[in-house]
């Protein structure tokens, strides 16, 4: 069931008169001639102010083409800097941006591709003691963040300001697109009621992400932000578009508005912004450490009793792929596999098991003493702290 | 009935990388309770320790939320499509654990 979207920017007859110069009547010819946006339209999208939340992976293709359409006021909220394994897939940034602020890097990367719009940059983390403050003077709120707490924060200062919510989201090579907050719709909250519970999220092994997939959900973001301000063509309202691009399919679900909800159902229980890394079950923004403590040997420690000559069986429990990227001539037991295959392990031996940081390693390690191996360690920090720390050929992923 | 479950990808991993798989089943319990009895590992992703579906889990009959159905005891028709849809939010280390 499709919704036709009532435009969002005031079409009254006191209305402040904007026009465009003839500089901009040439920059967007290719929108003036289509009826559907025509100067109306145009006017509509230089009004406009849409706040980016992130700048990173979805960030970066929605600012690009909200920037090229037109859009007047753009915002950018972005906490962090650009690092070097985000240029696989973050395409508003360049190789010389590495180390740079992402909001700021994005910001003039989006000003020379328009510089008649303008673009502020909020380098600072969207907390739920700043983002009413933030969110209140746009129009569209666009979330293309990356974790569960702002996720939910960024919905609840949504629905408590009455902004839409364009939101999407990836994992791998999947992807879910909707808007929340319009009136009578759904919110994300009446999607998930609830959050993962940290512990029970895919492991890293099986993460990553086709770079060219958030360009792809993010580009459709930005199509359906203009949409809204345009007023044209069927919303996402009230539809879960999902995405499949190894399957390149596109399929709809419904999305229905709960009565029930608690933050945009008929009787609202949450009033206000509450703690969103309490509610996920995650404190801080430190990455977790660890969840089991055992015993461990250091990357230098290793390396000296592997010169001495000592009998020692270093056991590999990440995935193919990743022994393919470099390895220590390890016996590769994937994580996962190691209950189905602790026969191949000798118990009279000493184990030293590493994975590429130390947590799965360490769980592999807490499962094997359990299991009667009792000279098993733990490798500090991985195959990471190894090329950090012993023999820099090492390459890091 | 003759169903198609389909598995998304983040539980993929847990059910031999398949993405989908098809049963005999009258109600939506019954071809969640067939996957998961062919493959054991997706039963903590998708049901808690009591057997309630996971809050950040929804499943779809066609197009249309369970839970506006009538749950797991949503009828199923032969040709149906079962669709897993849990909450996804990309790959900042938070949602990572290692």
């Amino acid at each position: 069931m499709s919704t036709k979207v009532q435009p969002l920017t005031a079409t009254s007859a006191v209305a402040p008169a904007t026009s465009l110069s003839n500089e901009e009547i040439l920059r967007y010819s290719r929108h003036l001639i289509m009826p559907e946006v025509g100067m109306e339209g145009q006017l509509k999208l230089k009004k406009a102010k849409v706040l980016l939340i992130g700048t990173g992976g979805l960030g970066a293709p929605l600012g690009l083409y909200l920037a090229a359409a037109g859009v007047g006021r753009l915002g950018l909220v972005d906490f962090d800097v650009v690092d070097f394994t985000n240029l696989q897939r973050q395409i508003a940034f360049g190789t010389a941006d590495v180390g740079k602020s992402k909001a700021q890097a994005a910001r003039a990367r989006l000003s020379d591709l328009n510089p008649d719009i303008q673009i502020e940059a909020f380098e600072t983390q969207l907390t739920s003691a700043n983002a009413l403050e933030l969110f209140k003077d746009f129009d569209i709120i666009v979330d293309g963040t990356d974790n569960f707490p702002t996720r939910y924060l960024v919905n609840d200062a949504c629905i408590l300001l009455g902004k839409p919510n364009v939101y999407g989201s990836i994992f791998r090579f999947e992807g879910q697109i909707t808007v929340f907050g319009m009136p009578d719709g759904p919110c994300y909250r009446c999607l998930y009621p609830e959050p993962p519970p940290p512990g029970l999220v895919p492991s890293c092994a099986e993460g990553g992400v086709l770079g060219v997939l958030p360009g792809i959900v993010g580009s459709i973001q930005a199509m359906e932000t203009i949409k809204l301000i345009l007023g044209r063509g069927d919303s996402l309202v009230g539809r879960l578009l999902l995405f499949d691009a190894l399957g390149m399919k596109f399929r709809e679900l419904k999305l229905r508005k709960n009565p029930n909800c608690p933050m945009c159902g008929e009787h609202r229980t949450i009033n206000k912004l509450i703690d969103y890394y309490e509610f996920c079950g995650v404190r801080g923004e430190e990455a977790p450490g660890p969840n089991v403590q055992v015993p461990e040997i250091a990357p230098k420690e290793l390396k000296a009793r592997l010169d001495r000559g000592d009998d020692l069986y270093i056991l590999d429990v990440r995935e193919p792929h990743e022994y393919q990227i470099c390895n220590l001539n390890g016996h590769l037991i994937p994580l996962g596999e190691l209950p189905r295959r602790v026969h191949e392990l000798d118990s009279s031996r000493e184990i030293v098991a590493h994975c590429r940081s130390g947590k799965r390693s360490a769980e592999a390690v807490d499962f094997l003493r359990k299991a009667g191996f009792r000279k098993t360690l733990n490798l500090k920090g991985g195959i990471l702290a190894w090329s950090d720390e012993v023999d820099p050929t090492v390459p890091k992923y | 009935m003759a169903v198609k479950v389909m598995i998304p990808t983040p539980l993929r991993v847990y059910a031999g990388k398949r993405d989908s798989a098809e049963f005999t089943a009258a109600t939506v319990g019954e071809a969640l309770g067939h996957l998961t009895a062919q493959f054991g590992d997706l039963r903590k992703h998708l049901f808690t320790e009591d057997g309630k579906l996971r809050s950040f889990v929804n499943v779809y009959v066609n197009d249309e939320d369970i839970r506006y159905l009538a749950k797991e005891n949503t009828p199923t028709k032969d040709g149906d499509t079962i669709s897993i849809v849990p909450s996804i939010a990309g790959g900042s280390l938070l949602a990572c654990c290692c």
